[in-house]
């Protein structure tokens, strides 16, 4: 499971990292906006980023990949 | 156990037998997958490790299959009767044949007489094939267990502790069960196991994939708590059986009262900005006494916090909204969670508090295909049909049928309060200015005009719904200072103690499913 996918669907609201970044587990890595409320999706292992599939903006669905480890 | 000697020696050789369980090879492979022992598990569970046990003698004429690989017994935990059935996975790796059926039968009938919980300790393969005409299809056969679970169910508590596998038919134990206690790593549930899979349709899996421990209490939500080993299993389950009565004609037991974890205050913890993320498990620890609280699915849907607690001394169910995670809107999981949740404390007389910070019910096509509409109006039902004393506290925001869900004031609460953070509402200002005002919005063409206009109408709507309106009109019962609310609840809970409530007359209303 080297992606971290969208936990529900709604509209990329902050990108907070990038490629080559490393992340920790729990650590929030971009928030969503959905339901008027701010939802940050946080990573569920720790790693470096690989690719970030999403910009601000885009509406993502629940389980449609956000970003991948290497 | 020792067994002493008593005449010919016969009734001691055959219980050394019974007692030994299966062949040795069997009990290695229980080493070997870090497994306890039917009856060091046994053990473990009752006071001073003593039971009175049922039927050990049966099948004892087969040679090998001792206590035809079941033990039902007695015993107490915590000083309180229990009944228990525990598999014995190295006789025939638990399955059941004829007698192992009648055993689990007769401890049901048992737990029924005496009105005492009934802990089911599940490690089977599931029905002996070769037995089947004696076990599967008959009026006392496997199905019988199934029936007697669910005429016990809200009469007294059933708990089961997956030990390693439940087997086809067998997973309808742990599914009629009031909490599933799983091992993570060993236990198993699934209609059919993946060599079955793999013929029958195909299907490429792992066990762990098809029906493990981590797959139910996460995604399933048919295991109710991980354990990491069969001895906090245990643990878990002498634990959840003390926030319990005996049966549904008493009530729990109070425990001495204990402050509340030292941590930041709730005003604190709560943000003042609606749409901010906090953690509800903080404000949950200013509220209870420290050390009481026994989550039930903390990994399934956890934007809906669901656990048994104690606030001075008293047993609570707490339901509360996460709005860390999914922003504690409620999903078709989460409804679900709640309403089981619900209908548990309600059987038991363990009154309800809520804590609501809640955006809705979840909209879109995702949801709306997987029946969040019948999903939510289970958990409406459950939370409505209970009669226990019901508290909502609205922390910050109660919107839509989130509001409703959440005990809101047309579902008899015993009281609503607000903290002085709370918003009710159909929907958020947000949401609601662009609802009502799209038309208008987009006919100003001049950018600030339109920012400016929007933002008024924002701050009208903030004051329709202010909090301090909604208790003049006396909507909510009262609001209360963050730092008063634990006091607040231990007064109230102690004043609603005595609620009587019956159900309307009827057989049974027909429950949403």
């Amino acid at each position: 499971m080297n992606e971290l996918k969208s936990t529900m669907a709604g509209t990329v609201f902050t990108v907070d990292v990038t490629a080559g970044d490393e992340v920790a587990q729990g650590q929030a890595v971009i928030v969503l906006e959905s339901m008027k409320m701010e939802i940050p999706v946080e990573a569920e292992k720790g790693g470096k980023v690989k690719e970030v599939r999403v910009d601000v903006g885009d509406f993502v669905n629940e389980g449609d990949v956000i970003l991948t480890f290497e | 156990m020792t067994v002493k000697p008593t005449g010919d020696g016969r009734l001691e050789e055959k219980l050394e037998q019974i007692f030994a369980g299966g062949q040795p090879k069997y009990h290695e492979k229980l080493k070997e997958q870090n497994k306890m022992f039917v009856r060091d598990r046994l053990k473990l569970l009752f006071d001073g490790g003593e039971y009175t046990e049922d039927a050990r003698f049966a099948n004892a004429e087969a040679g090998d299959l001792p206590a035809d690989g079941v033990v039902t017994a007695t015993g107490r935990i915590g000083g309180r009767t229990v009944c228990v059935m525990a598999n014995d996975s190295t006789v025939k790796a638990g399955s059941w044949g004829a007698r192992t059926v009648e055993k689990i039968i007769r401890i049901q009938e048992t737990a029924e007489q005496l009105r005492v919980p009934l802990l089911y300790l599940v490690d089977s393969a599931g029905a002996r094939i070769t037995d089947q005409l004696d076990m599967f299809p008959n009026r006392r056969g496997a199905g019988r267990i199934f029936h007697n679970q669910v005429r016990l169910s809200g009469v007294i508590p059933q708990i089961c502790l997956l030990f390693g596998p439940s087997a086809a038919g067998g997973a309808y134990i742990p599914a009629f069960c009031d909490i599933v206690i799983m091992v993570d790593g060993n236990a198993s549930m699934y209609l059919g196991s993946p060599r079955m899979a793999a013929e029958v349709i195909g299907e490429k899996v792992t066990l762990e994939e098809m029906g493990g421990a981590r797959m139910h209490c996460t995604v399933s939500g048919c295991g109710d708590l991980l354990a990491a080993d069969e001895k906090e299993a245990i643990e878990a389950a002498k634990r959840y059986l003390g926030y319990f009565p005996q049966n549904f004609g008493e009530k729990p037991s109070m425990a001495e009262s204990v402050e509340p974890k030292e941590g930041r205050p709730l005003g604190e913890i709560v943000p003042q900005n609606q749409n901010a993320p906090f953690d509800m498990y903080e404000a949950i620890d200013t509220l209870i006494d420290e050390g009481t609280f026994f989550e039930i699915k903390k990994l399934f849907a956890p934007e809906l916090i669901t656990g048994l607690a104690r606030i001075e001394g008293r047993t609570v169910g707490i339901i509360a909204n996460q709005p860390k995670a999914k922003g504690g809107v409620l999903f078709v999981d989460s409804a679900d969670k709640g309403a089981k949740f619900i209908s548990l404390c309600d059987a038991f007389s363990i009154p309800l508090l809520f804590l609501a910070d809640v955006p809705g019910f979840m909209i879109g096509t995702k949801v709306e295909r997987a029946g969040i509409i019948r999903h939510g109006a289970k958990f409406l039902s459950a939370m409505s049909s209970a009669t226990v004393p019901k508290i909502s506290v609205v922390v910050r925001k109660a919107y839509g049928a989130g509001l409703y869900a959440m005990a809101g004031p047309a579902f008899e609460p015993d009281a609503c309060i607000a903290l002085p953070s709370a918003q009710i509402a159909v929907m958020g200002p947000e949401a609601a200015v662009n609802a009502v005002y799209s038309n208008r919005i987009q006919a100003i063409e001049d950018p600030k005009e339109r920012i400016e206009f929007i933002k008024e109408k924002r701050r009208e709507y903030q004051e329709q719904i202010d909090i301090y309106k909604l208790a003049s009109e006396m909507i909510i019962d009262d609001i209360v200072a963050p730092d008063q609310l634990r006091g607040e609840l231990a007064r109230r809970f102690e004043i609603y103690s005595t609620k009587e409530k019956t159900a309307p007359l009827r057989k049974h209303p027909v429950n949403p499913v």
